[in-house]
């Protein structure tokens, strides 16, 4: 239960982490420090808090909660080495704390190249990568995931082929749709269309551009990924109604994108305003991640049948059966 | 966390004691003539004034107090893109000759030009240099900076200026009208060079006025460069020895 606690917090970290980074482009204080590691020459975590004035105290930040989030994963990593069974979930361990690490590396190399865009875009798409790994780490460490794993509560398979294919192409096209933001915000297409719901006064934009293409295109996906995320919720609540695990994210998910909507349309609104500019891309994250429990929750019984350790079921099924027969025995 | 910082600052001092507080990124080395070609016999100076028409815009607060060392009481600061005097002058227009210079080299100045970073404003807003001259950078602020250059055509640089009185010396490798140059630390900053092949450039002062001076006799193309008004150009012949007067006219 202390293992899932601290996974939780080490997903909740990296959504803040991707806030502050959010603020960090926002702000245009990408190269507010120039060097890295350092900062202005300091070892970053000895650089006197009074310097951190204007872009350096977002940059700085970003820096700094990046590297408490790497230390958290390294932490995480090794609790799971030590402590869970499952080699598939210490495997999980491993690849989020070497995606940190590449993280923490692209962070650099974006910074001393002067913020090329593949390499601004592929730092921001690793970020959804790690929030999702460590997403998915708190989900199979959660006590409800292991109940089930463990064979001492109902597996209770489920039986639905066209839930699970929404749910994955739903969380696939919510990657895609931020893969699209990222290279809009890193392109400077955020207000090539500046009128908001309407593009340029039209449906379809009167004139075309790079950054009106990049920029409408994002708003293109928001409305497929709209859709999906319409059809996987209403087919939950109509079909799997019963099942709490899934309908529970599925509201949430709704609410979710509708806060990211309102976001999304109050950043072209506002000229890009920075905090909220910086809510759109964690809030992004966040429909992410829901996307992606609903999803491991769908297949959550392939996973268990997959990646059985023998040795731990073996062990869990006993202690079960040791359970029953003490109860049976005091009754 | 003091001791950190103690560290820290001399981990900085003795970075800043190897480089003697001054660091300088030179462009590859380029042959260049020690003497002028012209004859200065013969040559003459175009001069000028260069106008704004309209309503001249009302400058633009600038808050500053994302960093407090930039703050000082009672002044308020305000955007430079377009200052108009009084009389309707046009200040910090990039006055340069464009074409007609031919095949003519000329001496790379010693003496550096200076970009110093004062009040958390550039100073001056715009200037030029020829390829190959020094564009010393200084920060004469009690805060930090960081200068960043984005050309097009030179190649671009960040680097940082913690400390006071700290220089940075630059030299562009090739021409280009202009370089712009910022602080991402302070995003109201904001400063132009326009790196040319010869000396004959000028930057308009309060009075809107600019020289060009010791041009050899010949047709040659001006242009007016501003920031946010674009840029204009003139064809101009002088004689031996003749001195001309041209005048430019932006709108709002």
């Amino acid at each position: 239960m202390l293992l899932h606690l601290f996974a939780l917090l080490v997903a909740a970290s990296t959504a803040l982490l991707i806030f502050a980074g959010g603020l960090v482009t926002s702000t245009g204080s990408g190269l507010s420090v120039p060097d890295w590691p350092t900062t202005y020459g300091w070892f970053m975590f000895t650089f006197p808090l009074e310097k951190m004035v204007g872009g350096i105290f977002y940059e700085h930040s970003h820096r700094l909660i990046a590297s408490g989030v790497g230390m958290l994963i390294v932490v995480l990593a090794a609790w799971l080495w030590k402590a869970d069974p499952r080699a598939w979930v210490r495997r999980l361990g491993y690849i989020a704390l070497a995606a940190v690490v590449t993280q923490g590396i692209l962070g650099g190399i974006t910074v001393l190249w002067f913020l090329p865009d593949a390499v601004s875009i592929a730092h921001a798409g690793l970020a959804q990568l790690v929030f999702c790994l460590t997403v998915a780490i708190a989900l199979f460490t959660s006590p409800g995931w292991k109940r089930a794993y463990a064979g001492r509560g109902p597996l209770n398979p489920l039986d639905d082929g066209v839930l699970k294919k929404l749910a994955a192409a739903t969380t696939a096209a919510i990657y895609i749709q931020i893969i699209a933001g990222a290279t809009m915000r890193h392109t400077g297409a955020g207000l090539a269309i500046p009128d908001f719901p309407w593009a340029f006064g039209r449906l379809i934009p009167p004139m075309w551009s790079g950054p009106i293409a990049i920029h409408f295109a994002h708003r293109v996906g928001a409305l497929a990924v709209t859709a999906l995320v319409l059809a996987t919720a209403g087919h939950v609540i109509y079909h799997q109604r019963s099942r709490r695990e899934l309908t529970r994210p599925s509201l949430l998910l709704l609410a979710l994108v509708a806060i990211q909507i309102t976001l999304g349309a109050l950043t072209v609104l506002t000229g890009k305003h920075y905090i909220i500019n910086s809510l759109h891309v964690v809030t992004g994250a966040m429909v992410l991640g829901t996307s992606l429990v609903l999803t491991l929750r769908t297949y959550r019984a392939r996973l268990t049948d997959a990646v059985r350790n023998p040795a731990y079921v073996h062990a869990s099924r006993a202690g079960a059966a040791e359970r029953t027969r003490r109860s049976e025995a005091r009754a | 966390m003091r001791r950190g910082i103690h560290i820290g600052s001399l981990i900085l001092a003795a970075l800043a004691a190897a480089c003697g507080g001054n660091s300088e990124n030179a462009a590859p080395a380029t042959p260049a003539p020690t003497v002028s070609p012209v004859d200065a016999a013969t040559a003459g100076n175009i001069a000028g004034k260069i106008a704004f028409t309209g309503t001249a815009p009302k400058p633009a607060v600038v808050r500053m107090d994302s960093d407090p060392n930039c703050v000082q009481p009672g002044v308020t600061a305000t955007d430079e893109s377009v200052v108009v005097g009084s009389d309707g002058s046009l200040q910090n227009v990039f006055v340069y000759v464009k074409d007609g210079l031919g095949s003519l080299r000329f001496p790379i100045p010693a003496q550096p030009v200076v970009l110093d970073q004062k009040g958390c404003h550039y100073v001056p807003h715009v200037l030029g240099a020829q390829v190959g001259q020094g564009v010393e950078i200084v920060n004469s602020d009690q805060t930090l900076h960081n200068i960043h250059a984005v050309p097009m055509a030179n190649q671009e640089f960040n680097t940082g200026q913690p400390l006071a009185g700290m220089k940075h010396t630059h030299r562009f490798s090739t021409r280009e009208v202009m370089v712009p140059f910022k602080c991402d630390v302070h995003p109201w900053m904001h400063a132009w060079i326009g790196v040319l092949d010869h000396p004959y450039y000028a930057v308009t002062g309060a009075d809107g006025s600019f020289s060009l001076k010791g041009l050899p006799p010949g047709t040659y193309t001006i242009e007016a460069w501003h920031e946010t008004l674009g840029t204009q150009t003139q064809s101009v012949t002088i004689g031996e020895k003749e001195s001309k007067d041209i005048e430019f006219s932006f709108k709002a």
